[in-house]
């Protein structure tokens, strides 16, 4: 008997071909360019470059201002991806229990889905502007010596409401359709067995749930490590005293704004390497105990 | 960083933008840093230098802010897209003057150049050390004090400050009468860079930078520190407010009159005529008299226009020709008089007098007046590399005095320490 033997065409490569190039010129190429810029010092215009080795990586990476920068961003990434997915899950959970008027609640909470960080960083910065910010003036009226300005917590405390608010309505349709997708006999067949539902929540529909929630940790660090960007430009700029200065922030005003591209490649390519790490660790150890 | 596909796109905008010529007429791009109203002013230069000639195009494109025009150029340079004219402002002139090669410098491309032409206080800023002059100087600014005429009569007060010492006499009767005395708008640039240049002071060896790449900053000084202390003081005492680091903030803070004085540039004057609801008046940066008692002049901030390397010669002549226009006396008085920004020749100046504009508004004159002090050894200026940075450590170290986080001693140590780590990088980088 003959074997049957596919025939191989070359038409499904030129398919996925499209994605492939975009991942090569978007992402791989810049990559591998950061990666070797961070070994060179070259001046602003790439008249001169010479190859130094680690040297860039020494300058940045253990200067006191980053190792400042990365314990605000780990604290600030925590901070951010815990109370987001907190308030979400609130929200949804108390969304999808609501009979009457139930759409005008999800419509309403879903609204600050389509603000860009940019754009909410920029009605932030009015609402605590110290001259005309309502926010700023309802925070001193109440007792607090609100000073963003000065105070590095309460700056801390500026860009992780904002942050925080712009992503809260993200994890709410995510977490709102999860909840719908537990199947009913399985909350019904729970209601049977347990009187409490606060018991039932964390019994049957949060684990019933942890796909949804696996799923959005890892959007939700991602966010506060990167997108958060817009924000911080947007409203503290890293000050008071570098308090608020994210990782990506600091490539970004080193790179950008100071025209050091051999130094701010190598805090990129740190970055890159933490983000692939704190992802290995996610889909290692954490996914291990969601059942889909 | 990922600036290749940055330099792709940039160069696919940039060519797809650029209007056809049609003509035979030479077509110069202009990239500048100047929104807003100025950026109309920008326009308008172009539109009367286009019409007064068929040879040269200029064609102005506002690309952001300084350091995002600088980046954009940046950007372009390594793609082989530059434009012709670049504005770089002061804290990037060593970044474009000690890249060899970058650009070509005003001396040798205009016919019958002489920097004797130009006021003092801006003819040696972007200069080399052999005071050959590299790029135009174009929106040229000074720090001035602002003072509101209503809070000062409230106050019983006749005449604005001279000195900090009689600052800090005046600060106790504009509390009184509600107001915190004094604001400003730009730490570095006021209260260190041209707190050293009025007071005569050297900010960093190598003559500031000028000679070489290879120096030490000298803010970490006595006189720096007294003067810090005493903002810290200031503060503490309800005579300063600190609205953050952004411009407008503390800007608006006078407008607003919580602050009867601010420090800002003689290029907001323009501005503030038009947004302050109240009489204000002008005058010089005050000094202290414990330091010295023969004040010096104040250098130039803003921005300077780059001939960029890269292009044709018949393109160098048109460039030329454009800068001809833009230091002539005519285009000069129509800048100072529609933004503030002062005249960069003694010409302009002598024209913009003759005219009168001085007698009916006498204020706009004060930023001239002061650039024209007596000079010292160190009122040029400063070439220092990877500044943008160091700005950012002294913001940073600023905001930790300001705060009570660090004793002034103690914030000035490490801004020493921060900031020479940098100049050495940049020296490596570019000897």
């Amino acid at each position: 008997m003959k074997r049957v033997q596919f025939e191989h065409s070359a038409i499904p490569y030129l398919f996925v071909a499209p994605q492939i190039i975009i991942i090569v010129v978007f992402f791989l190429w810049p990559a591998a360019q950061a990666i070797y810029q961070s070994f060179l010092l070259e001046d602003a215009f790439g008249l001169s470059s010479q190859f130094v080795w680690f040297r860039n990586y020494e300058d940045t990476i253990l200067s006191e201002s980053w190792l400042q920068a990365a314990g605000f961003t780990v604290l600030f990434s925590a901070l951010v991806t815990f109370l987001s997915l907190a308030l979400a899950l609130l929200l949804a959970v108390k969304a999808n229990e609501v009979i009457r008027g139930a759409s005008t609640y999800k419509t309403t909470l879903m609204w600050a889905y389509a603000i860009a960080p940019p754009v909410a960083g920029l009605m932030g910065n009015l609402m605590f502007n110290p001259l005309i910010g309502d926010l700023y003036k309802f925070l001193n009226a109440i007792g607090w010596d609100f000073n963003h300005k000065l105070d590095s917590f309460d700056a801390g405390f500026v860009v992780v409401l904002i942050s925080v608010w712009k992503q809260v309505s993200v994890n709410f349709i995510f977490f709102l359709s999860g909840l719908q997708g537990i199947p009913k006999s399985v909350l019904e067949a729970s209601l049977m067995d347990c009187k409490s539902s606060l018991r039932r929540f964390w019994t049957i529909t949060f684990p019933l749930l942890a796909p949804t929630t696996f799923f959005l940790m890892v959007i939700n660090i991602t966010y506060a490590f990167f997108e958060t960007f817009g924000i911080i430009d947007t409203t503290t700029r890293g000050a008071p005293g570098g308090a608020t200065t994210t990782l990506v922030f600091k490539v970004f005003q080193d790179g950008f704004r100071g025209a050091d591209i051999g130094g701010s490649s190598a805090q990129s390519v740190v970055l890159m390497i933490m983000v692939l790490a704190l992802t290995v660790v996610q889909f290692r150890f954490i996914e291990r105990k969601v059942h889909y | 960083m990922k600036l290749k596909p940055l330099l792709a796109a940039l160069a696919l905008s940039t060519g797809i933008l650029a209007p056809m010529q049609a003509s035979a007429a030479t077509e110069i791009q202009w990239w500048h840093a100047m929104g807003g109203r100025l950026g109309e002013v920008v326009n308008e230069i172009a539109e009367k230098y286009n019409g007064s000639q068929s040879d040269v195009v200029v064609v102005p494109t506002y690309k952001g802010g300084y350091e995002d025009t600088m980046t954009a150029g940046i950007a372009a340079f390594r793609a082989k897209e530059q434009p012709h004219i670049i504005q770089i402002f002061d804290a990037g002139a060593a970044t474009i003057i000690n890249a060899k090669g970058a650009t070509v410098p005003v001396a040798d491309l205009m016919t019958d150049f002489s920097i004797e032409d130009y006021i003092a206080g801006v003819r040696y800023f972007y200069a080399d050390s052999a005071g050959k002059m590299i790029g135009l100087p174009f929106n040229s600014s000074t720090p001035l004090l602002y003072f509101n005429k209503d809070a000062f009569k409230e106050a019983g007060i006749d005449a604005p400050p001279k000195t900090w010492e009689e600052f800090e006499a005046i600060a106790p009767k504009l509390k009184e009468a509600g107001y915190i005395a004094l604001a400003q708008s730009h730490s570095p640039w006021i209260f260190s860079e041209n707190f050293h240049s009025r007071h005569n002071l050297q900010m960093a060896t190598g003559n500031n930078g000028y000679d070489s790449t290879d120096v030490e900053l000298l803010y970490n000084n006595d006189h720096m520190k007294m003067h810090w202390g005493k903002v810290k003081q200031w503060l503490d005492d309800g005579h300063y407010g600190f609205y953050g680091r952004a411009w407008g903030d503390n800007q608006d803070a006078f407008v607003q009159k919580k602050v009867a004085m601010w420090l800002g540039s003689s290029g907001s004057f323009g501005g503030l005529t038009k947004s302050a609801e109240f009489e204000f008046g002008t005058t010089f940066l005050p000094y202290w008299e414990s330091i010295t008692k023969e004040p010096t002049g104040t250098f130039i901030g803003g921005a300077a226009l780059f001939a960029m390397a890269g292009h044709e010669d018949d393109e160098y002549k048109a460039i030329a020709d454009f800068f001809g226009y833009m230091t002539s006396s005519e285009n000069q008085v129509f800048w100072h008089k529609e933004t503030g920004y002062v005249p960069i020749t003694e010409a302009a100046y002598e024209d913009a007098k003759a005219e009168g504009y001085y007698e009916s508004t006498p204020d706009a004159e004060i930023g001239i007046l002061q650039l024209s002090l007596p000079g010292g050894e160190w009122t040029k200026g400063y070439r220092l590399g990877y500044y943008v940075q160091i700005r950012e450590v002294m913001y940073k170290h600023f905001d930790d005095i300001f705060s009570g986080s660090a004793s002034v001693d103690d914030a000035f140590a490490a801004m020493e320490k921060e900031s020479n780590a940098l100049l050495v990088r940049f020296n490596d980088t570019y000897k």
